[in-house]
């Protein structure tokens, strides 16, 4: 039998996303790809993958997963949650795990991955990936064009997902120090391309005010719900093309910043631009996070941009053994509160 | 020279922007700066522009801010500018079989209504135009023909529907669109078309390419379903042709 994770349950959307299919959005076909790329960056380092390797973007909840080869080695990065391991689809209780390690697993073995309590995605991956057809060169999905990943939607129960690899390469496990996943203050906007559509007091509110992140934001779009803002010259731009981090304002005058599954053009004014050395840390606030903005010029985004990459590249070196038995883990998880946080948002910043 | 804006879309792209409106003159700067660019890219004169996305009336170029500065783009934009030329349609041209038939059209008595005219002369004038396709955007190989004779334009739905078939055919304001996948859609359903603009398989993609040229061949219900039978069973070419009025999707 070939090598597979099946699914016994989804989770709230579960896809798999890699860095994204660029190139394409002449032809209408938006990027997608990871919402928080640096996640699913360190997530393959902890299993040794390439750092484009797809895997598994969960969304607040996690799927429960069964392992049909015979060892796997998986991560597990980006939101805390519960990872409990059982030994077979019956057993009620097993071994529970924290988020930023490598496990592994045997045939049989039954990962349950719970409920996100600070951030909105997690990052599963597994050694040698997922044995998926790229489509233009990405194995993301994007499932408004049911394109890409496990046929082009999100999972389901009875999935079964096939492996690269059948077996996990021999060595200890690791876990993942000192990664920085806090959200900024601000996030940084540079103004444009449409800010002369809106009002001085509303460009005034925009950047003094704060925002929450609202409910209905998704993969496409994160709707923000406080100051209202104000056109001077309506709502209707002949329709262009829209950058990641585009913060679009419909008539409304609630604005949406546009993500990795944002349509490729669009006819709202927008009147600022999230820089992309903030779009990883945009990507992972959950519902009711607070939002705010500071602009900055196009050197100063450079700049950022180019600590990021720095950032990046230091990932490799917060890579170190995991020494404690799981069972230390297991007992300092269950002195916390594994619910709480989820949809308020009081400790997205902890 | 032309007139143009460069404003900044965050620092990863540049939207290049002709005006604001909607015409033929824009788009055709819009795709000429486009290829100008793309033949610098390939001659090795610019490095650093990841992608571009030409839309009605602006150009956008996604570019890596650590290989090539805004500064530097813009200042190559401005000479590209300075030496292009609108020039004529270059793209392909295409005759597509559309079926304008009452059961695949339910916005069509609704539009001759509105229109004061017969669903009969709506059907002619909407299928005697050629149109120039100004965009790819909303849905993957979406394409936006325009333009849509001024008899025939009508602003959106006031209620869009939540689902529409894939191939549907529909208009609003001066663009005319076949939608490639099933979606939501506010414009007017006034037929449906069995080619597929947009192919998910490997080695496919989308049918049309911003600047090509678009007519529609009206077809019965039962040639419509002929071909939409060929097209699953994947014995139907459809080419473009080298030049206009030739007949077109030839089985």
């Amino acid at each position: 039998m070939n090598p597979a994770l099946r699914v016994i349950s989804p989770g709230l959307l579960t896809t798999i996303q890699d860095l994204g299919r660029p190139g394409h959005q002449h032809l209408g076909i938006p990027v997608s790809g990871a919402l928080d790329p640096i996640s699913l960056r360190a997530a393959n380092a902890l299993v040794g993958n390439a750092p484009g390797t797809g895997a598994l973007e969960v969304a607040y909840v996690g799927p429960t997963l069964v392992v049909e080869a015979d060892d796997v080695r998986m991560s597990f990065v980006g939101a805390k949650a519960a990872i409990e391991v059982l030994p077979d689809v019956t057993a009620s209780a097993g071994t529970l795990f924290e988020t930023m390690e490598s496990i592994h697993l045997r045939r049989g073995d039954v990962v349950r991955i719970g409920s996100l309590w600070d951030a909105t995605t997690l990052y599963v991956a597994v050694e040698g990936g997922f044995d998926i057809a790229p489509v233009l060169g990405s194995v993301s999905t994007y499932i408004r064009g049911h394109i890409g990943g496990w046929q082009g939607r999100a999972l389901v129960a009875g999935d079964l997902l096939p492996l690269v690899q059948n077996t996990a390469t021999v060595h200890d496990e690791f876990r993942l120090e000192g990664l920085d996943l806090s959200a900024p203050e601000r996030f940084r906007v540079i103004a444009g391309p449409q800010s002369d559509y809106f009002s001085e007091s509303s460009l005034a509110k925009f950047f003094e005010g704060e925002y929450r992140v609202g409910a209905g934001s998704d993969r496409m779009g994160m709707r923000l719900d406080g100051p209202h803002l104000d056109h001077v010259r309506g709502y209707n731009i002949t329709s262009d093309a829209i950058a990641p981090g585009s913060i679009q304002v419909p008539g409304n005058g609630k604005p949406i910043v546009l993500l990795a599954d944002r349509q490729t053009t669009g006819g709202y004014p927008k009147i600022a631009t999230v820089i992309s050395a903030d779009l990883p840390a945009l990507g992972r606030l959950p519902i009711g996070a607070k939002v705010a903005f500071e602009s900055v010029t196009i050197d100063a985004a450079v700049k950022a941009r180019r600590k990021l990459l720095a950032d990046i590249d230091a990932i490799g070196g917060m890579i170190v053994p995991r020494a404690p038995a799981a069972a230390d883990f297991a007992s300092r998880l269950h002195d916390s509160n594994l619910i709480s946080g989820i949809f308020d948002g009081q400790g997205w910043a902890a | 020279m032309p007139e143009y804006k460069i404003l900044p879309a965050g620092d990863t792209a540049l939207v290049v922007e002709f005006g604001e409106g909607i015409d033929r003159r824009l788009s055709r700067l819009v795709l000429a700066l486009d290829q100008c660019l793309s033949e610098a890219k390939i001659q090795g004169k610019i490095d650093g522009v990841v992608e571009t996305v030409p839309t009605f009336r602006s150009l956008m170029v996604y570019y890596d801010p650590l290989v090539l500065s805004a500064a530097s783009l813009t200042s190559c934009i401005d000479e590209l500018v300075k030496g292009l030329r609108s020039t004529e349609q270059a793209g392909r041209v295409w005759r597509l079989p559309v079926c304008y038939d009452e059961r695949l059209a339910p916005d069509l008595a609704e539009v001759a209504t509105r229109t004061n005219l017969s669903p009969a002369q709506v059907i002619e004038r909407h299928s005697a135009v050629t149109y120039h396709v100004y965009m790819l955007g909303f849905l993957p190989g979406q394409a936006y023909m325009g333009d849509v004779p001024a008899e025939l334009n009508l602003p959106r739905r006031k209620t869009p529907r939540l689902k529409i078939p894939a191939g549907s055919l529909a208009i609003a304001m001066t663009m005319t669109c076949i939608f490639p996948l099933e979606s939501p859609c506010g414009w007017h359903l006034i037929g449906r078309s069995p080619i597929p603009l947009w192919d998910g398989r490997p080695g496919a993609g989308a049918l049309l390419a911003p600047g090509d040229q678009v007519n529609f061949a009206p077809v019965s219900l039962r040639e419509y379903e002929d071909l939409l039978a060929k097209v699953a069973a994947g014995t139907l070419q459809v080419a473009p042709h080298e030049r206009a009025k030739e007949v077109g999707a030839a089985a």
